[in-house]
Parts: structure tokens; sequence; C-alpha cells
């Protein structure tokens, strides 16, 4: 299936959610704009709420997108994570950015590895990295760090 | 086509209830490529579970990239996936180049393809030879390290080294090409068809090297898409999916290439894929040569480079697949976060999946049509 932008803002636009009250992110509950990939390198943006990454997933599951990567950011001035999940799609060029923000206090949002299973390595990297729980997890341990590890090496105020 | 699997009495799973029991596999195993290690519950000869184990070498270049200038992490891309180096290095590059509006001149865009494409052949090489030695013949590695080796010396000659390249730079190249360079890589562009025949008469066509790979490993296009595989894994499941052709970027528009795809999903369609990839590298140096414009290799470039607040992706096709980089910056000279997104950590993950039920020297062939390179898993 190859969609187009306006294919996916009309199935990302059903996306609506409460927000939650301590995260200060401007532009919930679902902010989607295209962007210049020559610019950006990707063209579809996605700002939805930590409980819509899975319903973001399945929308773009439906599409035929593959799972390019998981990552975090932590903006620790704002006192939040944000989750960046990356997507390609095998046929077309067509590269779409989901992100969300997650308080740093209680950084927790669902795991998407139902919808795409490779996501299993990619949240448990996150986790390892950033403390991040991902909720339903099958198996959220120690990946890339010492089994023995209780830090978060890329949370900015990780002093070594 | 011989499926093997008929050969085989069957097992006992489904019949009685069976005992399984943890094979460890690695991590310092010679089939495990490095330092890779895999935890397999074995009922009897089969697999029921394979879990990769990693982070053996894991050197958290990510967080390097946040304590140094966006210029200093340029040697840390060419130490991820050692084989595929230039790859690496032309996605941070671009995604640098891109955020701050740097112009590449032409020729340095030209000579990034034609290194490029000399560095995919080399790690091809590599590939070939490690994958027919867990097959059992030892004897392919030493003419592929032949063959190896022209390429080395030519990108020696050009940037001094022989296999962390850091050839280019944001807005151009360390260093121009010589003619030395342009006659030695038409050499070999003229020395290299020849021997592909004879790889093909000796290995490829070899039935004891096709009976071990044909309908061994299926991976379907699917599994793929889900877990995120790119490069030889999801064209040899018949996917065109390649970056240069379907994102392109820097030059690759303006050159005439396939992109070889196998139907058949086995491990010797991911062989299949990755020969015929060298062919094509070579018709694009062929054409890059010819195309070469005259002119500089380095653009204007700021002395201290600040690139403007935001995140930016860069995706080049390396060797084992999609390699992007995604930068966000905050405006500072020293990057904010640094994400890899590397290809064989994706390609591994699906192996516990696409390993169940298969017999170990099965799995292992299917493990070497993969094409790993651990440290690209570990980073």
């Amino acid at each position: 299936m190859k969609p187009s932008i306006e294919q996916l803002t009309e199935a990302f636009s059903c996306l609506a959610g409460p927000v939650p009250a301590e995260v200060t992110a401007p532009s919930w509950p679902v902010a989607v704009y295209t962007v210049d990939a020559n610019l950006k390198g990707y063209h579809f943006d996605a700002a939805v709420s930590p409980a819509q990454v899975v319903t973001a997933a399945e929308i773009l599951d439906r599409f035929g997108f593959g799972l390019d990567a998981v990552t975090g950011v932590d903006w620790i001035a704002q006192n939040e994570m944000e989750v960046v999940y990356d997507y390609f799609h095998p046929e077309i060029n067509l590269r779409v950015v989901v992100r969300t923000r997650v308080p740093r206090a209680s950084p927790e949002l669902p795991t998407i590895s139902p919808v795409f299973p490779g996501a299993n390595w990619h949240e448990r990297e996150t986790h390892d990295f950033f403390g991040i729980r991902f909720l339903g997890h099958p198996n959220l341990t120690p990946f890339l760090l010492p089994e023995d590890a209780d830090f978060h090496p890329l949370r900015k105020d990780y002093q070594p | 086509m011989i499926v093997r699997k008929e050969s085989i009495p069957p097992g006992p799973s489904g019949e009685a209830p069976s005992e399984t029991f943890v094979l460890n596999l690695g991590p310092q195993h010679p089939a495990a490529h490095g330092v890779l290690r895999v935890l397999m519950t074995m009922d009897g000869e089969w697999i029921t579970k394979a879990e990769p184990v990693i982070g053996y070498i894991h050197r958290m270049h990510e967080k390097m990239g946040e304590n140094r200038t966006w210029a200093q992490f340029l040697p840390n891309t060419s130490r991820i996936d050692y084989l595929s180096a230039m790859h690496y290095t032309h996605a941070f590059v671009g995604a640098v180049e891109r955020a701050a509006k740097i112009e590449v001149p032409p020729r340095a865009e030209y000579v990034r393809v034609i290194t490029s494409e000399l560095n995919r052949i080399a790690s091809h090489m590599v590939w070939w030879g490690a994958m027919l030695a867990d097959l059992g013949g030892l004897t392919p590695f030493l003419y592929a390290f032949d063959d190896r080796e022209l390429i080395l010396d030519l990108l020696e000659g050009i940037c001094g080294a022989r296999l962390t390249y850091c050839y280019y730079r944001f807005g151009g190249l360390c260093n121009d090409i010589d003619d030395d360079f342009v006659q030695g890589t038409r050499a070999f562009v003229k020395h290299m068809p020849p021997r592909l025949k004879m790889y093909r008469d000796l290995v490829t066509d070899n039935i004891i090297l096709r009976k071990r790979l044909t309908g061994i490993g299926p991976i379907s296009a699917e599994m793929c898409r889900k877990y995120g595989a790119t490069g030889p894994v999801i064209r040899g499941s018949g996917v065109a999916y390649d970056v240069r052709k379907i994102e392109p970027y820097s030059v690759y528009p303006q050159f005439d290439f396939k992109i070889p795809t196998y139907p058949e999903c086995d491990s010797m369609a991911r062989y299949l894929v990755r020969m015929d990839e060298m062919e094509q590298s070579l018709r694009i140096i062929e054409q890059a040569l010819d195309q070469l414009p005259a002119g500089p290799v380095m653009g204007k470039v700021p002395r201290v480079l600040k690139l403007p607040p935001g995140d930016y992706c860069y995706a080049v096709e390396a060797a084992r697949g999609r390699f992007m980089v995604r930068i966000v910056s905050d405006g500072k000279d020293t990057p904010y976060r640094v994400k890899l997104r590397t290809p064989s950590f994706s390609n591994l993950s699906l192996y516990e999946e696409a390993s169940k039920g298969m017999i170990l020297p099965d799995a292992l062939a299917m493990m070497g049509s993969l094409d790993l390179v651990i440290p690209d898993i570990d980073r």
C-alpha cells in the first residue's frame, strides 16, 4: 500500500486524547504537520500523547510502514523526556516521525512491541539509556549496558 | 531445489514431552563474528528459542557525541561499522550539512559515491569470505581478501587509512583524489568482473553451497518490515527497498543501476543479492568516473559550526542496510543528541523469531547470510 501524505494526515486526525496535566507540550492533543524533507530528512511529523503511540503505530502498520527506530531525548530544562519513533516505507519515499513527551519524574508509556515486534529491542535500549519504562514490554531488562547497571547514561544529569 | 529438512528424521517435539537444554553460543565463537552471544534453547538438534545477548563491545558512541563538537565526532562514525565506514561518515556529514545548509561541491559528491561504492564492495568481500568460512570453506576467504586488498590500497592512497577512513568532511572531503586513484579504480573496475565470474563458477554454483543455503532460513517481507530489517535482507525477500533509489541522496539519481532482488526469502537469496550488488556498484563507479566533474572538493564551512536548533535526519544505504543519523541540536557547538540507527541491530532483532524450529547448522548459515557486524549492533 502506498499512502499519500493527505491520507496520513486524515488517519492521524482521529487521534485526540487527554493531555497529562504535568506536561507542558504546546501542541497537544495532536499536532500533525508535513515538513520539507530536504530541510529535515523526514516528511511527516506527528506529536501525540503518550497513550496514543500504540494507535499511531497501528495506523502506520496499516499503511505498510516499517519501524526504523525508537529513541529518546532528555529535555532536562523542561523536565520532560521525548520519545521519538521513526518509520520508513519500503516502497515510497515517505519518512514519518511520531513523537511524544513524558514527565521526567515518571517516564512511562505503553509499548508498541505487539504492533511492531522490532520495537522490543529498541525499547529495551531506550530503557537502558534513559530509564523510560515501556509498560507491557515483555522483557525490559538491561540490554546494551552491563547486567547490573542501575544508571541511565543519556540522561543529561548523569554523572559517571 | 533440495529441501534438507525432509531428509532429517522428525524431532521429538509434538510426539512426547521432551527435554530441552540451553546451548550457549559465544561470546567467543568463530561463527559469531566477534562478540555476539546467543542463548539457544535446544530440543535435540532443533532450536526452540535463540535469544541473542548483545552489548559486549558497547562503547556508547551516542554519549560520546554529546561531549564533543560536531567535527570531533567524525572519527567515531568510522568506528561503528568498521567494514562500511564511508557510508556511516556520509550519513553524519549529510545530516550536519542538511542542518547547517552547507553546499557540497559536485566533485566532492561524485568522489563520495565512488569511495562509498568501493567500500561497499570491500565490505561484501569480507561478508563473502566470512560467511563461507562459517559454512566450512576457508579458501574463498583468501580470494576475497586478495581482491579487497586492492580496494584498501586505493582508499589508503587518498585518505591514509585502510579501515577507519574518516574521509568526508562537512562540506566536502579532506583530500582531493589524484590520477593514481582514478587509474587504479579504472583498473579495478576492469579487474573485478572476471573475478566475480570466477566466484560464481567456483562457489555460487557449487552444489554443496546451494544445498546449505537454498530454502534455509526463510525471512518474509512482512517480517522484515515489522522488524525494520533493510539492505540485502529485505531485498532477498523480494522488496526493492534501497535508500539510494527510494529516498535518493547525494548524486545517486545521476546513475543508471539496478536494485537486485530475489523473491525466495531464503539464505541463498540474500547471498545472491550481495553478489549482484557488487556488479551494480562497479557500474556506478564506472559511470561516476566518466562523469567526474572538475572543481573544488570543499565548500564554504563556518569555522565554528553551530547548527540551528531542531532535529535532522539523514539516511544512507550502508553495506548492511539503512543507516540513519538523527541529530538534535540546541544551537550550541556540541550535539544535544546523536542517534545512530544501525542496520545490523534491526537485522539481528528478527533472529529469535526466524530461527525457531531450525537445526543448529542451518541457523548459523542464516546468521551468516544476515552479515552481522557486532560493533554496529552494540555501538
